[in-house]
């Protein structure tokens, strides 16, 4: 499903972000990424949703080889893949039905296909009855469910998620944990980073450590202690 | 396919519509000085059909005016015209009676009761009168040979008059028309610039106050057109706004011209034929304002989004 060869990211004159990275994910996979801030998590996920372009280096993502994407093709693949980030990224101007159903009308579904599906996945995501919510209006916890629901609304094959509940305390946080597992079970392949030692311990998926831009573990069931 | 394609369309065209409407304040400095380019565009054109209706106008006046004696016979007279007719550049001649010339003459002068009272039918002043009609009014030299010749001159009660003043009279307006017409593309073209410099900056504005939603756009799979559209649309609008309230403008200023101005010329400019050219071309000026607006805004909101919008990352 997630395929890279030996990337290397490098920005400008600083050493490289991600150095020689080869990682391989099968579909429907949990798999954890771990690792201390600026050890290129994040770069990471940029290349995947090709925010940034390796140095060098073969990714494919879905059978899709970014060194053959156009920047036409690069909204086609944003759409297979949902993001997930650590500050929600919501519109607070919209309320929680609109923001889940901005991602399809990106995409072309018609209101009525919309209405359908929208009320789904926020029932999927446990919010159902704040669809007139405004974001400002939620806890943070529900807030990042609504932007799960947002990135799962168009059933993609894969889900990333950047460190989704690093701004949640505990409760909320194990909310947000037990939908990606829910999404992973109905067969979407999920990619998570997260600093909590409690949630990468609990969970007892891969794990994969990164650090200094490079891979140094990677364990089918992982344990990490952030120190 | 198609179907998404269409929904994608109407909703660049709906977030167009409604972005103009959340960004009407910031976007009224645009408008103005988008309807003030239209405006000037529009006046281009009234004037120009103006001018060159004036010029048609006097051309169609210039004519050769042969005064015959009293004595000259009616042979001699159907003779002399169909010789005229023969000449080169003679486009018709007309035989004008003593009696009709007198008529003629009255109704000129109906406002003046003393010139009036000078003639009297007894004894009528004026000359039979055969009046020449050129094709072209800068080829006389011809018509002017014929009459020229002594047996010809003899006839003659009076000396050959030549509408020739007017035609200098018709190479000033050309040369006015022709430096109007400059004049009026060189502001064209620098009003346009301004307001595209304007709409540019609206856009700009436009765009920082949305960056956080474009970059979830962006993210969530938004293709460029999808982001860029609306606002294209959105300064379209502008264009639309600005040729309406431009041509209300006009139309009011032409409506208070033409009942002040009952003289309905001020030199070169007859007003009133302004004001009807205005009425009868209606949907033509509307359609060229609209083309002019539309085009402005939408090159300078495409250029606009292409420079501050980074989409291709």
């Amino acid at each position: 499903m997630i395929l890279l060869d030996r990337v290397t990211k490098t920005y400008n004159r600083r050493g490289p972000a991600l150095e020689r990275v080869s990682l391989h994910v099968e579909p429907k996979e949990f798999v954890i990424i771990v690792g201390q801030s600026g050890a290129g998590k994040s770069t990471l996920f940029k290349l995947l949703t090709r925010e940034e372009k390796p140095t060098s280096g073969k990714i494919i993502v879905g059978g899709m080889d970014y060194e053959h994407l156009s920047d036409k093709d690069i909204p086609l693949l944003r759409r297979k893949i949902g993001v997930v980030f650590q500050d929600f990224k919501l519109l607070n101007n919209k309320t929680v039905f609109e923001n889940v159903a901005f991602a399809l009308e990106i995409a072309g579904l018609s209101n009525a296909e919309i209405k359908h599906t929208v009320p789904k996945v926020l029932d999927i995501v446990g919010l159902k009855g704040k669809e007139n919510n405004y974001p400002l209006e939620l806890s943070g916890g529900e807030r990042q469910r609504v932007a799960i629901a947002r990135a799962i609304v168009r059933q993609p094959k894969i889900l990333i998620a950047d460190e989704p509940t690093g701004n949640l305390d505990p409760k909320h946080a194990w909310d947000v944990i037990k939908v990606l597992e829910k999404i992973n079970r109905f067969g979407t392949t999920v990619l998570l980073t997260t600093h909590n030692q409690d949630i990468v311990n609990t969970l007892k998926r891969r794990v994969v450590t990164i650090q200094d831009g490079k891979i140094i573990s990677d364990r089918a069931v992982g344990q990490y202690r952030s120190s | 396919m198609t179907s998404r394609r269409f929904i994608t369309f109407e909703r660049v065209i709906k977030n167009g519509i409604v972005s103009f409407g959340r960004n009407i304040w910031l976007a009224i400095a645009a408008i103005a000085m988008m309807a003030i380019t239209l405006t000037i565009l529009l006046f281009g054109v009234v004037a120009n059909a103006t001018f060159s209706h004036t010029i048609d106008e006097i051309t169609d006046r210039i004519d050769v005016s042969v005064f015959l004696k009293d004595t000259v016979s009616e042979e001699r007279r159907e003779e002399l015209i169909s010789d005229l007719k023969k000449v080169e550049n003679v486009e018709s001649v007309e035989y004008i009676s003593k009696e009709e010339a007198l008529k003629r003459y009255r109704a000129q002068n109906v406002d003046n009761p003393e010139l009036l009272a000078a003639i009297s039918e007894v004894d009528n002043p004026l000359s039979q009168e055969l009046l020449i009609q050129p094709q072209d009014p800068n080829n006389m030299q011809p018509i002017k040979e014929f009459l020229d010749q002594s047996e010809i001159a003899q006839l003659q009660s009076d000396p050959t008059s030549y509408s020739g003043d007017r035609k200098e009279a018709i190479d000033k307006i050309a040369r006015a028309t022709r430096f109007f017409e400059q004049a009026g593309i060189v502001g064209i073209i620098i009003f346009a610039l301004i307001s595209a410099l304007i709409i540019f900056n609206t856009i700009r504005m436009a765009i920082f106050n949305r960056r956080d939603e474009l970059v979830i756009m962006r993210l969530l799979g938004a293709s460029t057109w999808y982001i860029r559209g609306p606002f294209v649309v959105e300064t379209i609008l502008y264009g639309i706004v600005a040729a309406a309230f431009s041509l209300l403008v006009c139309a009011a200023l032409f409506a208070v011209a033409s009942s002040t101005l009952q003289a309905s010329s001020l030199g070169l400019l007859d007003i009133k034929y302004s004001g009807e050219y205005f009425k009868n071309n209606l949907l033509l000026i509307l359609s060229l304002q609209l083309l002019a607006g539309i085009i402005i805004g939408a090159a300078s909101s495409a250029i606009a989004t292409r420079r501050y919008l980074k989409l291709n990352r």
